[in-house]
């Protein structure tokens, strides 16, 4: 038996869909001429997909520290925090993420997919349950997936469909609520007050990830919870460096007393290389570079507003009413026109991501644009005008 | 509440998904039968569980692949 024949229909998903020369599992960035254009067959292109949200890929200051970083260190640590692979620098990161987030503690992980699969298959056990929102990211199911505890799953946003399950929860069972400041598909914002609100009166522990907020929502871009004022509801928050701060990897910051055995516990985070200590110099520079520029948040929400706005002018079907972040996103009626329009949009000059089901929440097709503070007032321009001439294309009623 | 009693409740709540109007029995199957999604069927349990006011945890999904089989789960935690 061939293990893979699992995997046909995948397969005969993928054939049906009617992609002529490029598809969005498959498109490939042959040279990358800044934050916001690339090379993709032969073409140059505005890049509206990349979740470089704060601009840092190619920002100064983190370039310069992960050169430096080169030089004084090497290519990589070769092994684990917890045996060969703590440097200084990897200290140095979680005080300044703690200090970012004015917690006490803080514990870096290699991706922030790893960071949600650690935190979450250790803090809840055999006998605990972990409550989940419906359309949480996948490193949030495959956290509970790796762990033992019971995984109630709640209706997406839906204050009424968590407080009946957790009503339904042994009153002294360990409890843990999972929630996202932003979800990274739609791009909508959670009612983290109430949420968090309602977790703590049925005694719950919460976790609340962060990914998609750092930098640009809050006084201080602490997410959506310093927005709602509910940091003190907040135990654990998890985050990212892929988005805002521009490299890779993960962190879990928290005020909990007892957070520091967790690197003792934690499976993710013991049985695996820690971050090289170019892209730990990096994440330091850029994240003290977001918080000495404050030009870089409110670009992004300018940004963020005027696409929303030139997008629904436009006539499109808008996922969120309104811009509620950096992630815009624009639903199509079915996949094949979502099909259609992606590499179109992509002949016309503008890569975005392709979301369609069962990857998408509620079964919807979208083209999501996930935009930067360093896209020029010209380039949101360039991608809406792009959108319509897309549209016209494929003789779509606007 | 009986198992027969469960089953026609569940037989309504599947109704709307039943996109292909297959002839719903106890043995029938969500995935093969029904070729439904495993987002739809978590949705499912979740409309199952505001129904009867219980809880099932998604890590018994694996072991639900027929109505019989979720209704005999919903007989079990209504004690």
């Amino acid at each position: 038996m061939d293990l893979l024949d699992k995997f046909d229909s995948i397969i005969e998903l993928r054939k049906s869909l009617p992609f002529e020369k490029a598809d969005p599992f498959t498109v490939v960035m042959e040279k990358v001429l800044s934050q916001t254009k690339a090379v993709i067959d032969g073409r140059e292109t505005v890049l509206a997909g990349t979740n470089n949200y704060m601009g840092m890929t190619f920002n100064e200051n983190a370039l310069n520290a992960a050169k430096q970083a080169i030089d004084d260190f090497g290519t990589g640590t070769t092994g684990s925090r917890v045996l060969n692979g703590t440097y200084s620098s990897h200290k140095e990161l979680e005080s300044v993420l703690a200090d970012f987030y004015n917690m006490d503690h803080c514990m870096v992980f290699s991706t922030g997919y790893q960071a949600n699969l650690g935190m979450i298959s250790t803090l809840a056990g055999k006998d605990d349950y972990i409550i989940i929102d419906a359309d949480s990211h996948a490193s949030i199911y495959d956290g509970c997936a790796l762990g033992n505890a019971q995984i109630v799953r709640f209706k997406h946003n839906d204050l009424d469909s968590l407080e009946k399950r957790l009503k339904r929860l042994p009153e002294d069972a360990g409890k843990l609520v999972v929630v996202e400041g932003i979800y990274s598909m739609i791009g909508d914002t959670a009612p983290l007050k109430e949420m968090l609100e309602i977790s703590k009166k049925y005694g719950c522990t919460t976790l609340v990830d962060e990914a998609h907020s750092m930098g640009f929502c809050g006084p201080n871009g602490r997410g959506i919870m310093e927005i709602e004022g509910v940091e003190h509801l907040t135990d654990f928050v998890v985050g990212t460096f892929s988005k805002s701060v521009g490299t890779v990897g993960g962190f879990c910051t928290s005020n909990h007393p007892k957070m520091d055995i967790l690197r003792s516990a934690c499976r993710p985070y013991i049985f695996t290389a820690s971050l090289p200590p170019s892209v730990i110099a990096s994440a330091i520079a850029a994240i003290q570079t977001i918080k000495a520029e404050p030009w870089r948040a409110e670009k992004l929400w300018e940004n963020a507003h005027a696409l929303h706005k030139g997008l629904l002018d436009a006539g499109f079907d808008m996922a969120t009413e309104k811009a509620e972040s950096p992630i815009i996103a624009v639903k199509l009626d079915d996949i094949l026109m979502a099909t259609r329009f992606w590499e179109t949009l992509l002949n016309n000059g503008v890569y975005v991501n392709m979301a369609i089901p069962p990857a998408t929440p509620s079964g919807i097709n979208l083209m999501r644009v996930s935009i930067s503070a360093v896209h020029s007032s010209e380039e949101i321009q360039e991608i809406v005008n792009a959108f319509v001439k897309t549209a016209r294309d494929l003789q779509m009623q606007l | 509440m009986t198992n027969e009693e469960i089953r026609t409740k569940i037989y309504e709540l599947i109704t709307p998904l039943n996109k292909k109007g297959i002839s719903l029995k106890p043995e029938t199957t969500f995935a093969s039968d029904l070729e439904l999604d495993s987002l739809t069927v978590m949705d499912l349990v979740a409309d199952i569980e505001d129904e009867f006011d219980i809880l099932l945890p998604i890590n018994k999904l694996p072991e639900l692949e027929t109505i019989q089989q979720v209704a005999d789960a919903v007989e079990e935690d209504l004690g």
